[in-house]
C-alpha cells in the first residue's frame, strides 16, 4: 500500500515541479479549442448543429486527459533511460504495486490537466446543463486517464528507445485522438468511419464527458462506464504482466 | 551465501556470461574483476533478478533468484553502475522511496537516512533536486542509498568510478564494517586492483565470459609470479583494450543529451 502511495506521490512530485510542461501542454488543447471552437463554429451552426464549442468542448478536455496518461505511462522510457527504472525493478515489492501507485499517479496528473483545460472550457464559453453531474464528469475524467495511463505503462514496458514513441504518437494516440468522435459528431458517418469510432476506447470517454457535461451524449452514459472499466482491466492486466517481465 | 553453476548469457550470437561457476561464502567479501565487457555486469543483473540467463542456475541464500524473485530481492541491496537515481526528487525523497521500497521501519529511515547522508556529506544538499548535483554528488547518494537498508547480501558495481580518494576510502571503511559487524555478504566489481587487494577476501578474474582464475589476492600473486594484483591481473588478461558495444539505454541517453540542454 505504500509503496503504491510513494509512487504516486513521486509522480505528482514531478508534475508539479515542471512548471513549464504544464503550461506547454495547455499549448495545444487550447489551440484546438480555438481554431476549432471558434474558427468552425459558424459553419456548425449553419448546418443546424448548434454550438461547435459547446459540442467541441468535452472532446478537447479528453484530449488533454489522454495525452497527459498515454505520456506519463510511457515515462517509463524515460525512467529506462536515466536509470530509475532499476530501482524499482529491484526493489523486493510485487511489481504489480509499482506498477499501480505509477498508473494511478499518471492518472491523477491527467485528470488535474482535464480540471484546467476544463476551466479554461468555462471561461471560453461552455455552458453545462447540470451541474449536479460535475462530480460525474471528474470521474469519467479518472476514468479516461486510467485506461490511458495503463495503455501507456503497457506500451512503455516493450518500448526500447525514442523511435518507438514517434510510432506510438502518429500511428496510436493521434488516431485514437481524432477517430473518437471528440470532433465530430458520431451519427451519419461512412461505414468503415462508424465501425472505427466504436473500437476506438476514447469515443466512450468522449461521449461519456459530453453526456455529464452537456447532456448530448450518444451513447447512454451507464454503456460508456461500463466499456471503460472493461478497457481499464484489460490494460491494466496487460500492463501488469508486460511491467512484470521487463529486463533491464 | 550465492551459488552460481555454469552460468550462460547470451544476447543474440554473442555469448556474455559463458558457463560461469562460483561460490561466494557468508560473510566474504567477492571481487570479481575483469577487462571491460567481461561479463560483469551481466553477472550481477543476473543474480539480481533484472536478466533471464540462457542456461545455468543461480542461488542467493538458497533461494532460486528465477523462481522467487521477490523472495530472493529481500535478500540483497545494489549499487549500480550506471545511475538510477530520480532526478525530478530531491536527495531525502530518493532515499525516501527507497527506504519504503525496501520496508525499513519509519524511524529507522529517519534516522539512517540523516546518518548517511551526513557521511557522504550529501545533508546539507537533501532539499535539492538530484539532477542539480554533480557527478560525484550523485554517485555518494547513490551509495548512500544503497546502504540504507541492511541486507543480507550486498551488490557493488563499479561503487567507486568517478569518486575522489576521500570518497571512496569512506564507502570501503563503511563497507567492511558492515561486513565485520553484521556479516554483511559482499559482492563487488572495480576496476581499481588496490581496492580489490585491500578489501576483498577472494577475487575471481572474469575474461571474454570466462572465469580464468579465483583465489585470494595473495595465491593469485603467487599463481602468477607477480608482487601486485594489477600486474596478476595484466598476466592473466593480456594488455589488449576492450570495445564494449553501447546498449540501447546509452544510444537514448546521447539522443536526450541532443535534445535537451541538462
Amino acid at each position: 500500500m505504500k509503496v503504491i502511495y510513494i509512487m504516486w506521490l513521486r509522480e505528482l512530485r514531478r508534475y508539479t515541479r515542471s512548471r513549464a510542461q504544464i503550461v506547454a501542454s495547455l499549448g495545444q488543447p487550447l489551440l484546438y479549442l480555438l481554431a476549432l471552437g471558434f474558427g468552425l463554429g459558424p459553419i456548425f451552426e449553419k448546418a443546424g448543429q448548434g454550438s461547435y464549442l459547446q459540442f467541441v468542448a468535452p472532446g478537447v478536455i479528453a484530449m488533454s486527459v489522454l495525452f497527459t496518461s498515454v505520456f506519463s505511462g510511457i515515462g517509463l522510457l524515460w525512467d529506462r533511460q536515466f536509470g530509475f527504472l532499476k530501482e524499482t525493478l529491484v526493489a523486493p515489492v510485487p511489481r504489480i504495486l509499482v506498477m499501480i501507485g505509477r498508473t494511478l499517479g499518471g492518472a491523477t496528473v491527467a485528470v488535474i490537466q482535464g480540471i484546467l483545460i476544463a476551466v479554461i472550457c468555462f471561461i471560453a464559453g461552455l455552458r453545462v446543463h447540470n451541474f449536479a453531474l460535475i462530480p460525474l464528469a471528474f470521474c469519467f475524467m479518472g476514468l479516461i486517464a486510467f485506461v490511458f495511463a495503463s495503455l501507456g505503462m503497457a506500451i512503455g514496458s516493450i518500448l526500447e528507445d525514442m523511435q518507438g514513441f514517434q510510432l506510438v504518437m502518429n500511428f496510436l494516440v493521434l488516431p485514437i485522438f481524432f477517430l473518437s468522435g471528440a470532433l465530430f459528431p458520431l451519427v451519419n458517418l461512412p461505414f468503415a468511419l462508424k465501425l472505427i469510432t466504436r473500437v476506438d476506447p476514447l469515443t466512450y470517454g468522449v461521449d461519456a464527458l459530453r453526456g455529464t457535461l452537456t447532456g448530448a451524449g450518444h451513447f447512454s452514459i451507464g454503456f460508456d462506464a461500463f466499456i471503460l472499466c472493461i478497457l481499464a482491466t484489460v490494460f491494466l492486466t496487460t500492463g501488469s504482466y508486460l511491467f512484470s517481465r521487463i529486463q533491464a | 551465501m550465492i551459488k552460481v553453476q555454469n552460468l550462460v548469457k547470451k544476447f543474440g550470437d554473442f555469448t556474455a556470461v559463458d558457463s560461469v561457476s562460483f561460490e561466494v561464502k557468508e560473510g566474504e567479501i567477492f571481487a570479481f574483476l575483469g577487462p571491460n565487457g567481461a561479463g560483469k555486469t551481466t553477472t550481477i543483473k543476473m543474480l539480481t533478478t533484472l536478466l533471464r540467463p540462457t542456461g545455468g542456475s543461480l542461488e542467493v541464500d538458497g533461494i532460486d533468484p528465477l523462481l522467487q524473485k521477490n523472495e530472493a530481492r529481500k535478500r540483497f541491496g545494489v549499487v549500480f553502475q550506471d545511475p538510477s537515481l530520480d532526478g525530478d526528487l530531491t536527495a531525502y525523497e530518493n532515499m525516501e522511496l527507497h527506504g519504503i521500497f525496501y520496508h525499513v521501519p519509519y524511524k529507522v529511515r529517519v534516522d539512517r537516512t540523516q546518518m548517511l547522508l551526513q557521511q557522504f556529506e550529501l545533508w546539507d544538499r537533501r532539499n535539492d533536486r538530484v539532477k542539480t548535483f554533480s557527478g560525484g554528488m550523485k554517485r555518494r547518494l547513490e551509495i548512500a542509498r544503497g546502504l540504507l537498508h541492511t541486507p543480507k547480501i550486498i551488490f557493488l558495481d563499479e561503487p567507486t568510478l568517478g569518486l575522489d580518494p576521500q570518497t571512496r576510502n569512506q564507502l570501503w571503511t563503511h563497507v567492511k564494517h558492515l561486513n565485520e559487524t553484521e556479516r554483511t555478504t559482499v559482492f563487488l566489481t572495480t576496476h581499481y586492483m588496490d581496492e580489490a587487494e585491500r578489501v576483498a577476501h577472494r577475487i575471481a578474474i572474469i575474461d571474454h565470459g570466462h572465469i580464468i582464475a579465483l583465489g585470494t589476492p595473495q595465491e593469485l600473486k603467487q599463481q602468477t609470479s607477480t608482487d601486485s594484483l594489477e600486474s596478476a591481473f595484466l598476466a592473466l588478461t593480456g594488455s589488449t583494450i576492450r570495445d564494449e558495444a553501447a546498449g540501447s539505454a546509452d544510444q537514448l541517453r546521447q539522443m536526450a543529451k541532443m535534445w535537451s540542454k541538462r
